[in-house]
């Protein structure tokens, strides 16, 4: 298993590299000179010219992917056009607040999804079914946007209950986390329920009854554990979603998240900036499934013994 | 048979399965005892209620769709379909325990067999976690695996070895009354003869009463001792193992021993019962068997045969049903085709 863990983390390293020729390739080929970016429209030519020169930016691709590569590896991701800060600095800035938003709608739609998943597959066809799948229908198709809007105009206008935006505090983070945790919530409460149905029917389920165990325990116990490897996958991509794409929320409710971040980096061609960004949420989304992918070990021991 | 032998008895159960494309009246008017000690077969083609019979006597069947239309379930003289769910809880495993078909299927994946094991006992017995794990390893070696297998998963023992840990589960608690669902169907010929002989032995041992679903009539010749012939939810003959091999009347009893291959005959061809079980949610009306059955006749299409009591012990549910002694019962009103 350790074995296992470790070449995964190995794995990881073409993977980012791939990730980074990626980016840096998109980068290199958008229209648009960053020299004369930082200058202004109002830039002399002759300056221009001086600081793509001392820039690196006449160089070959190939020279100047190198070079990104290795500033990389030394941990300097290039300075921030606008701020002039390090990019590092940057995303320190702002990545512990993409994080801690993800991590609390993670929380919130796990709680809501496998809850209504799981009584829904438990009482097939009942009321309580098909009422919480119309409300997994909604909040799968309510847009993000229109949603978080909705939810402002309800809890911070009319009720007064919550902060509209910023995130000073942990009252700040309910909204936005409710907004990305809906759609979490209904996709993973289709997901569970479906999984756990088809668990359900198996002759094990059959056998834990007839040895006389609660309805509850066979559900939870027997039933639950089997359903679990395509819920963790959903509830791993889901976190992945939200780490990257929170850009709608983080927007609308002024937070100072990556996704923010990278949206105004893009506006503004601030490369180094998108650069860091991506790589940064590429890392994290490669973390998410290594922790997935051992999650699955832990669930089941057929698949712990292919891990060898 | 007296009332005080009866460990269980069925009396005009019905169970139908209600659904939106109909009711599938699954198990009807169906009786059935089975002595202390005893082996009974229950016999029949797949569909004809016999799975939907037993789970009922379990209380497992799902609901809805399953429906228990009429019918008492008298076990140890208590009526099995009156008890609550509580009830029900502290009889399933500990006096009557079950064996599915398929142990690839019947063990949960994700639990140890020791855990599996454990949780039977530990539900019907106040015993700490040292002992459960003795008992465990005690069940283990009686069904002839090894006591440190328990920390195995299901996936890491064969076929037969995990139907041998489901009969070690489901005989954990030393249950009155073992129901064996085609326990040996999803196994090798090699393995089903091992199986069989150690559920006999466990059986002996355990004086537990065995209900053996199946339809392999040399199953049935080797270890039952009474043996219920099933047709679209009703039993169509039932009687001593001697009465059905030796002395079958029902054309349906017949018909399946002329599927089997005979040894000692010089006849190349088996002959089948021709066509299929009816759809049990358009059952045809009179007796169900009418349409498979060269001997029907009108009155076949039109009435239900009464089960005739044709030798003692020995029930037929066809009009040509001829008891041992005096007239028969249910006299044709036409001749025969």
């Amino acid at each position: 298993m350790i074995r296992y863990i470790l070449r995964r983390i190995l794995m990881m390293i073409p993977v980012m590299l791939g990730v980074t020729l990626i980016v840096f390739t998109m980068m290199y080929i958008t229209p648009g000179d960053p020299a004369q970016i930082i200058l202004g429209d109002n830039a002399t030519p002759e300056a221009v010219a001086k600081l793509r020169a001392e820039m690196g930016l006449d160089d070959p691709f190939l020279v100047r992917y190198f070079r990104f590569v290795k500033d990389l590896l030394r941990g300097d991701l290039g300075i921030c056009y606008a701020t002039k800060q390090p990019v590092f600095d940057r995303l320190i800035q702002t990545f512990p607040n993409t994080v801690k938003l993800a991590a609390f709608a993670v929380v919130v739609s796990t709680i809501m999804g496998l809850s209504l998943g799981i009584i829904s597959a438990a009482k097939q066809y009942s009321l309580f079914d098909n009422i919480a799948m119309l409300l997994a229908m909604m909040g799968n198709a309510m847009p993000n946007f229109w949603q978080g809007l909705l939810l402002m105009l309800v809890f911070s206008l009319w009720l007064g209950w919550l902060p509209a935006s910023g995130f000073s505090s942990f009252k700040h983070m309910i909204l936005p986390a409710l907004t990305m945790g809906t759609s979490s919530a209904a996709v993973l409460a289709r997901m569970t329920r479906s999984s756990m149905l088809e668990v359900i029917r198996a002759d094990y389920i059959s056998t834990a009854r007839a040895k006389g165990q609660t309805e509850f325990k066979v559900i939870m116990h027997h039933a639950f554990r089997n359903a679990m490897i395509p819920v963790i996958t959903t509830i791993g991509l889901q976190f992945g979603r939200q780490l990257g794409g929170a850009v709608l929320t983080e927007s609308i409710f002024a937070i100072p998240g990556v996704g923010k971040m990278m949206v105004d980096a893009i506006k503004a061609r601030n490369y180094p900036v998108v650069q860091g960004g991506v790589l940064l949420i590429a890392l994290s989304l490669s973390i998410v499934n290594l922790v997935v992918d051992i999650l699955y070990a832990y669930i089941d021991p057929r698949i712990k013994s292919q891990y060898k | 048979m007296s009332q005080q032998e009866k460990l269980l008895e069925i009396k005009n159960l019905t169970v139908h399965y209600e659904t939106v494309d109909g009711t599938v009246r699954a198990v009807e008017n169906l009786n059935l005892s089975v002595g202390a000690g005893q082996t009974l077969g229950l016999v029949g083609e797949t569909g004809a209620g016999k799975t939907t019979t037993v789970k009922t006597i379990m209380r497992i069947l799902p609901v809805p769709p399953s429906v228990i239309k009429s019918g008492e379930i008298f076990f140890k003289g208590e009526d099995l379909l009156k008890k609550t769910e509580k009830e029900m809880r502290s009889i399933r495993g500990a006096k009557i325990s079950m064996i599915f078909q398929d142990p690839m299927t019947s063990l949960n994946p994700v639990l140890t067999v020791g855990e599996q094991i454990m949780e039977a006992i530990g539900l019907h017995n106040r015993v700490s976690k040292r002992k459960a794990i003795e008992l465990a390893e005690e069940m283990l070696e009686t069904v002839g695996i090894k006591g440190d297998r328990l920390s195995d998963y299901p996936h890491q023992f064969s076929g037969g070895m995990k139907q041998r840990v489901v009969i070690a589960m489901a005989l954990a608690c030393n249950p009155q009354l073992l129901i064996a669902d085609e326990p040996t169907t999803a196994l090798d010929v090699t393995i089903q003869a091992q199986v069989l002989e150690l559920m006999q032995r466990l059986k002996r041992q355990y004086k537990t009463s065995l209900i053996m679903i199946t339809h392999d009539l040399g199953i049935v010749a080797e270890i039952c001792d009474y043996v219920a012939i099933m047709y679209a939810g009703q039993i169509v003959e039932y009687g001593s193992l001697e009465d059905i091999f030796l002395h079958a009347q029902h054309p349906y009893t017949k018909g399946l021993f002329s599927c089997i291959p005979d040894l000692y005959s010089d006849d190349k061809e088996l002959i089948p019962i021709p066509g299929l079980m009816p759809d049990p949610s358009n059952l045809p009306s009179g007796c169900r068997f009418h349409t498979r059955c060269q001997y029907s006749f009108d009155r076949c299409e039109i009435q239900e045969p009464p089960s005739v009591e044709v030798s003692p012990g020995h029930h037929v549910k066809c009009f040509f049903a001829v008891p041992e002694k005096g007239e028969p019962q249910g006299t044709p009103l036409g001749r025969p085709v």
